[in-house]
């Protein structure tokens, strides 16, 4: 599937820390509708690539462009503006407010920009679309740990990103909101939205991606179909090496 | 946005709540309205410093510095012939320009240098003036004008009525909504696409502006003015503690902060008048520690406690 346009493409994209080269001369292209999944053990330079791209870091080298646009020089503000959204791996709200303020938050200063009456049904659809808008008016200290998930892809989702990151979305779910997890991103895929999905669980891999990047110490060793890329013996022996895979 | 009924109700609330306040030199008093202006000045300045430092958390040592400006913009400008009405919004000019500039050098920083910078700049501003002075072979100004008290006080008063009036539409705003997310998280904000500085230097440069305005107005009262009186930290530090007590959750908050320690602040300073920098230190403390969220902190978890009891009951 990959026959669509170009979205997002990443050309030598390097990050160092020092010494440390977390992320080192990244290439890769999304394509329209397509679910990419970025896989690889901890550590591997994941999330810093994620972070790359939505501009909480600069890279040290290389460009990252959105539809043949070059980004990487713009602030994590200007990079969502211009449609690219992103959840943390480690989820964060805004914990003074209620579910359905976090998700306007989304819908007032993302990509497609609303206000007032707009802006709140706008964010209640994305609340219905993720299946949490019965709790519009909680606070979100009172979520549970999968729907905490929910509004933070909620907000996300409000903004109308070209594409959407999501790290590790499905982490730490129990194995029945694991299940509802894969279905409600398989329902976004569906939808046609473009996706690079940070993810350890290999059934979502299997179930949800078009293709895998695969990254080890910061390198790319594999790009393909999720069958390919996990037969791929140097993936296997990546993922083996790794004692938190 | 529509006006709700109780966006009605709070706004009616406010203005009579102002015209009764105006009616305090009715009374007379000189003493009333004397505390009248201090009360009413550091209303002005304390919700105006909440409007920025309440949903940013960033506490600004600054006010002084504004305050300052503006009180030696209206000195200079009554000396060069300006009319006193021409250099108000000067100071504002002034005050707000002295804000962007602060913000854009230090509000990419985090909040505790934040702190430290407003309190240095405050001392620096003082220290080039009093330098200014000197050159100049003079100690202080004189600001002679036909302004009265009474005319100060209501001055404050509108002021302040300005003031609650864009907080008010700041609150409903986008520039609002902005704020209150960068002060529950920054990174989430700039990632939903908030010029984070930007906001922040907007917010900065209302409350600049404002204690900016305030010093003006004071100006005629101190009829002679000289930077240890305009420039002084203890005004900063007086801010933030009323607005602190207060607490600056709501736009009302500053207010039912100021009253109760302006009162207090007078019987101290009266009676102690050498020990004022440690009893300011102390109450500090005690605010800090047993009133964290102010007196609004203590309505609203009041308020909760009933409902709560209402629900079980
Ligand atoms: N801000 C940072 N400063 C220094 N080192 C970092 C930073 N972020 C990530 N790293 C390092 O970069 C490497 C890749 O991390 P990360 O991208 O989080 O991996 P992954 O998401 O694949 O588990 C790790 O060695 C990590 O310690
Ligand atoms: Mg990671």
């Amino acid at each position: 599937m990959t026959t669509g346009p170009t979205v997002l493409s990443l050309r030598g994209a390097t990050k160092r820390f020092g010494g440390l080269v977390a992320v080192n001369d990244m290439d890769f292209d999304v394509t329209e509708h397509e679910v990419l999944g970025l896989i690889g053990p901890n550590g591997s330079g994941k999330s810093t690539t994620l972070n790359l791209i939505s501009g909480a870091l600069k890279p040290t080298e290389g460009t990252i462009s959105l539809r043949g646009t070059p980004i990487s020089h713009l602030s994590a503000a200007d990079i969502a503006r211009r449609g690219i959204a992103r959840t943390f791996q480690l989820v964060r709200l805004l914990p003074s407010m209620t579910v359905l303020e976090n998700v306007r938050a989304g819908a007032v200063f993302g990509h497609r920009r609303r206000w007032g009456a707009e802006a709140d049904a706008h964010a209640m659809r994305m609340l219905a679309l993720v299946g949490l808008d019965r709790r519009a008016n909680a606070h979100v200290g009172e979520l549970t740990y999968i729907d905490t998930k929910r509004v933070e892809l909620a907000r996300v989702l409000a903004s109308e990103p070209k594409v959407l990151l999501l790290d590790e979305w499905l982490a730490g779910l129990n194995p029945t909101e694991l299940e509802e997890g894969i279905a409600l991103i398989k329902r976004l895929r569906d939808e046609g939205r473009t996706i690079i999905l940070v993810e350890h669980v290999m059934d979502a891999i299997r179930s949800l991606c078009d293709r895998c990047v695969v990254m080890s110490t910061g390198t790319k060793i594999a790009e393909g179909t999720p069958e390919e890329v996990l037969s791929d013996p140097e993936v296997i022996r990546a993922y083996l090496g790794d004692d938190d895979a | 946005m529509s006006m709700t009924k109780r966006d009605w109700q709070s706004i009616t609330l406010s203005a009579v709540l102002l015209a009764v306040a105006a009616c305090l030199p009715l009374t007379g008093d000189a003493y009333m309205l004397s505390i009248g202006i201090t009360i009413a000045m550091y209303a002005v300045l304390a919700t105006s410093w909440a409007l920025f430092s309440g949903p940013t958390h960033y506490i600004s040592l600054a006010t002084a510095a504004f305050f300052g400006l503006g009180t030696y913009t209206t000195a200079i400008g009554i000396e060069n012939g300006l009319n006193y009405w021409a250099t108000l919004p000067i100071a504002a000019v002034l005050g707000a320009v002295l804000a962007a500039l602060v913000g854009l050098a230090t509000l990419r920083l985090s909040g505790v240098y934040f702190v430290i910078f407003t309190l240095g700049l405050a001392e620096l501003v003082r220290q080039v003036v009093t330098w200014g002075q000197n050159v100049s072979g003079q100690k202080g100004l004189y600001v002679l004008t036909d302004i009265t008290e009474v005319h100060i006080y209501w001055q404050l008063l509108v002021l302040g009525g300005i003031v609650y009036l864009t907080g008010w539409a700041i609150g409903r705003s986008r520039l609002g909504f902005a704020l209150r997310i960068i002060g529950d998280d920054e990174e989430v904000a700039r990632h939903s696409g908030i010029n984070t500085s930007r906001a922040k230097i907007l917010l900065f440069m209302v409350s600049g502006a404002t204690a900016a305005v305030v010093g003006s107005m004071l100006a005629p009262r101190y009829i002679y003015i000289e930077p240890a009186l305009a420039f002084t930290p203890m005004l900063s530090f007086l801010v933030v503690i009323m607005a602190l007590l207060g607490g600056t959750g709501r736009l009302w908050g500053p207010l039912v902060g100021v009253i109760p320690f302006t009162l207090l602040w007078e019987a101290i300073s009266a009676s102690f008048p050498n020990q004022t920098t440690l009893l300011l230190g102390l109450s500090f403390l005690v605010i800090v520690y047993l009133l964290p969220r102010g007196f609004v902190g203590l309505i609203e978890s009041g308020k909760r406690r009933m409902r709560e009891r209402e629900a079980f009951a």
